[in-house]
């Protein structure tokens, strides 16, 4: 069993959750993920570690709830467990001194670019950060990211906290003025990954980001988290879980993250009081 | 005496094939007697050569005859580790039944039936056998992967009185058994049974460790304190045929279809949280055991047609003759000589054909089998709506990501000598890692040889250690 030391709400329905597991803390790299089981008949999920502890034998997860068991997952308190856990899993991000590297990170993404920004950071790199959210409320761990970064931008659709619009405003406009720019890291939405793809393609910066798809054991055995990389599949979950952002296949990516959203939709054994009542 | 085998009651395909219960229903005493009756109780047992764990067959089968079941399971026991499994998913026919003298001139004795009724003649009864274990353990081993080659390894290790450690990915221990073989084939009661009385010899099983990230094997051996280490970490990681259309919502691997059902209990969902996409029409690529596994699991999540697709004739099939019977009397559709070209999606990215071309058997190739070649201009297009892969896996490559030193061959398993020494000292390995995807006891065999090994080699490592003190 691996203890919930501390839960945090970040924002609605996005909370952070310090949890025991020392085994993990002690090995893992920015960019790692784990996979979780709640009970005996939970689903195994993937969420990427947003930080460790090696000393307390930590590590930070921070989700949102979006499906059946991220909401599951939010009713737990601290002092409950998790009843698996393993990981690290994925290969950890490639760190070294690169130049300037612009982080870039939407919603709940700001989560697991926090720990590689900061590692960049550590490495020597100029490190231009840019958060994004719906709005204010959303905008998680905007202390965090200043801390580390030499330049941080937020962005919200609405206007409602920094510069209204997206993420990848501030990003065209850099390139736009030529600033130079030697890696861009991007973490969040699909669709916003996809976007910053589209960006810094004519100007062949080098873009990496790391993939999310449905997973079950996360070790290779499924074949799940399939994703066409350069046109070759690759499972992100051994192969990754980040890759070359100018060779994803973005629009199959987001076909396959909605597999299983009619069996969400479909059951309701929240009793009414879970979010998705709201 | 009957030329004939005793046949072993079943569920009725009508019933059985929308149930997950047990399809294979067991001997009775009486009907278990009357087959160990027909063994002739050969001096020279031609049986024995066709069992990897080296059973003592006639020896178990006289104590059935006899009426002494409990000391026809001990006596497997000896050599057998997980007696409930074998007796039901070993291609007995293949091994020890191939070589037995009453099968030369009509049906070969039932062994695989027999050690079934023993092994679960002394579950009923709660029946554990007595080892006695030496005070000091005679050294540490660290078992990588809890399937049927780890969990051999480790049953051989502690009898001999070894203190093991088997380590698993994934959060229940059983390998394949759990995650890959149908609940209507081998009841997941019975692993967990089987690996309890692991437990009970003092094998202590970690699950969620991912060695080669939790740990790795140098670690092991190091930090850990490890004498040796036994990498059996199987065949994960699922082919795919490469043909367009292959990511379509809809399309799965084996492994991933089976590990949901089974070890994620999809068939319950929604009381439990993993999902899975049934179907209605169902086209299953392949013809080997994994593919009537997933076939006949398909019909039972209520689809209404199945199909395996299959490039070569019947004859080729590589699944037991018994699992394309059942497969058949249940209502699975073969469409045999026909290879899948693309697979055909909707404006919302779900599967809503499968492409095929019909094929013709020309020269044999380099398996000896003739080659399936495609006949020009014969496509036509299978209704469907899930398209599940069971051609094959990979070796997983987690450790040999991780492990410096350790010799892969071109396609990534793991070499080792006859022994499962591997090219790294102190670490052996066996199973589908070794060898490619094969059966439960070809990988059990590898385990308990390499377990002899390990043994051998802690044994003189720790002479040499206290020789030079």
């Amino acid at each position: 069993m691996f203890t919930i030391l501390k839960k945090q709400e970040l924002a609605p329905s996005v909370k952070l959750f310090v949890v025991q597991a020392p085994l993990i803390a002690r090995k893992c790299q920015p960019g790692q993920f784990v996979i979780l089981r709640i009970d005996e008949d939970g689903e195994r999920i993937p969420l990427t570690i947003a930080d460790f502890d090696r000393a307390a034998g930590t590590i930070t997860l921070i989700f949102q709830e979006v499906g059946h068991t991220t909401r599951q997952l939010g009713r737990l308190s601290a002092g409950d467990a998790l009843l698996d856990l393993a990981g690290p899993l994925g290969k950890a991000t490639h760190i070294e001194k690169f130049g300037t590297v612009v982080c870039v990170g939407g919603g709940i993404g700001v989560a697991p670019v926090y720990p590689i920004a900061r590692a960049y950071k550590e490495a020597g790199n100029k490190v231009i950060s840019i958060i994004g959210a719906r709005n204010a409320d959303l905008l998680i761990l905007e202390q965090e990211m200043a801390t580390i970064s030499d330049v941080l931008y937020i962005t919200t659709d609405d206007g409602s906290k920094g510069r209204k619009g997206l993420v990848i405003d501030p990003l065209k406009e850099m390139l736009a003025a030529g600033e130079k720019i030697d890696l861009v890291m991007a973490i969040g939405p699909v669709i916003m990954m996809k976007s910053v793809a589209e960006v810094t393609r004519p100007y062949g910066v080098h873009t990496i980001v790391s993939l999310n798809p449905i997973m079950v054991d996360g070790t290779g055995m499924c074949g799940g988290c399939r994703v066409s990389v350069g046109n070759k599949n690759k499972f992100a979950c051994v192969d990754g879980p980040e890759f070359n952002a100018h060779e994803v296949d973005f629009d199959g990516l987001m076909a396959r993250q909605k597999m299983y959203h009619s069996y969400e939709r479909r059951e309701h054994r929240c009793g009414g009081d879970c979010s998705c009542h709201r | 005496m009957s030329s004939i085998k005793h046949k072993m009651p079943e569920q009725q395909p009508e019933i059985r094939r929308r149930n997950f219960d047990e399809v294979a229903l067991g001997y009775d005493d009486t009907t278990a007697k009357a087959e160990a009756s027909r063994c002739l109780q050969c001096k020279t047992a031609p049986c024995r050569q066709g069992c990897p764990v080296g059973i003592n067959i006639p020896a178990f089968i006289k104590h059935i005859r006899e009426g002494d079941f409990t000391a026809a399971i001990d006596e497997i026991k000896t050599k057998n580790n997980l007696p409930a499994i074998c007796g039901r998913v070993c291609p007995q026919e293949d091994q020890c039944e191939k070589f037995c003298v009453v099968g030369k001139k009509g049906e070969p004795v039932g062994i695989g039936r027999l050690e079934r009724f023993a092994a679960d003649y002394a579950r009923a009864r709660g029946r554990k056998q007595k080892v006695i274990l030496p005070p000091e353990p005679l050294g540490k081993v660290a078992v990588i992967g809890a399937g049927p080659a780890g969990l051999s390894a480790a049953g051989d290790l502690a009898r001999m009185g070894y203190k093991v450690t088997v380590f698993e990915a994934l959060h229940a221990p059983g390998g394949v058994l759990m995650y890959g073989i149908p609940e209507f084939r081998l009841p997941k009661e019975i692993v967990r049974q089987e690996i309890e009385e692991l437990k009970e010899l003092g094998v202590e099983i970690v699950v969620n460790a991912v060695i080669g990230k939790t740990f790795t094997i140098d670690e092991l051996l190091t930090e850990e304190g490890f004498d040796a280490v036994f990498i059996g970490t199987g065949a994960g990681l699922p082919h795919f045929m490469d043909i367009p259309g292959e990511n379509l919502n809809g399309v799965y691997s084996a492994n991933e279809f089976l590990t949901r059902v089974n070890l994620m209990k999809a068939y319950k969902f929604p009381e439990a949280g993993t999902p899975v996409h049934a179907g209605k029409r169902v086209a299953v690529v392949g013809a080997g055991n994994v593919a009537m596994d997933a076939a006949r699991t398909a019909l039972r999540l209520g689809a209404e047609n199945v199909y395996i697709v299959y490039r070569r004739s019947e004859e080729e099939m590589p699944a037991r003759a018994e699992e394309i019977e059942h497969a058949k009397e249940e209502g699975v559709e073969f469409r045999l000589l026909t290879n899948p070209v693309r697979i055909i999606g909707d404006e919302r990215g779900w599967v809503k054909g499968l492409e095929c071309i019909r094929m013709e058997l020309g020269e044999p190739d380099e398996s000896g089998r003739r080659k399936p070649v495609p006949i020009a201009n014969s496509n036509f297009v299978l209704d469907v709506d899930t398209v599940i892969m069971a051609i094959g896996q990979g070796p997983n490559p987690l450790i040999q990501q991780t492990t410096p030193g350790l010799a892969v061959n071109k396609r990534g398993n793991i070499t080792t000598d006859e022994t499962g020494r591997t090219s790294k000292e102190g670490v052996f390995a066996g199973g589908d890692i070794v060898t490619g995807a094969a059966t439960v006891i070809q990988a059990m065999g590898a385990g308990k040889k390499a377990a002899a090994a390990i043994h051998e080699y802690v044994q003189n490592k720790r002479k040499g250690a206290r020789n030079s003190q």
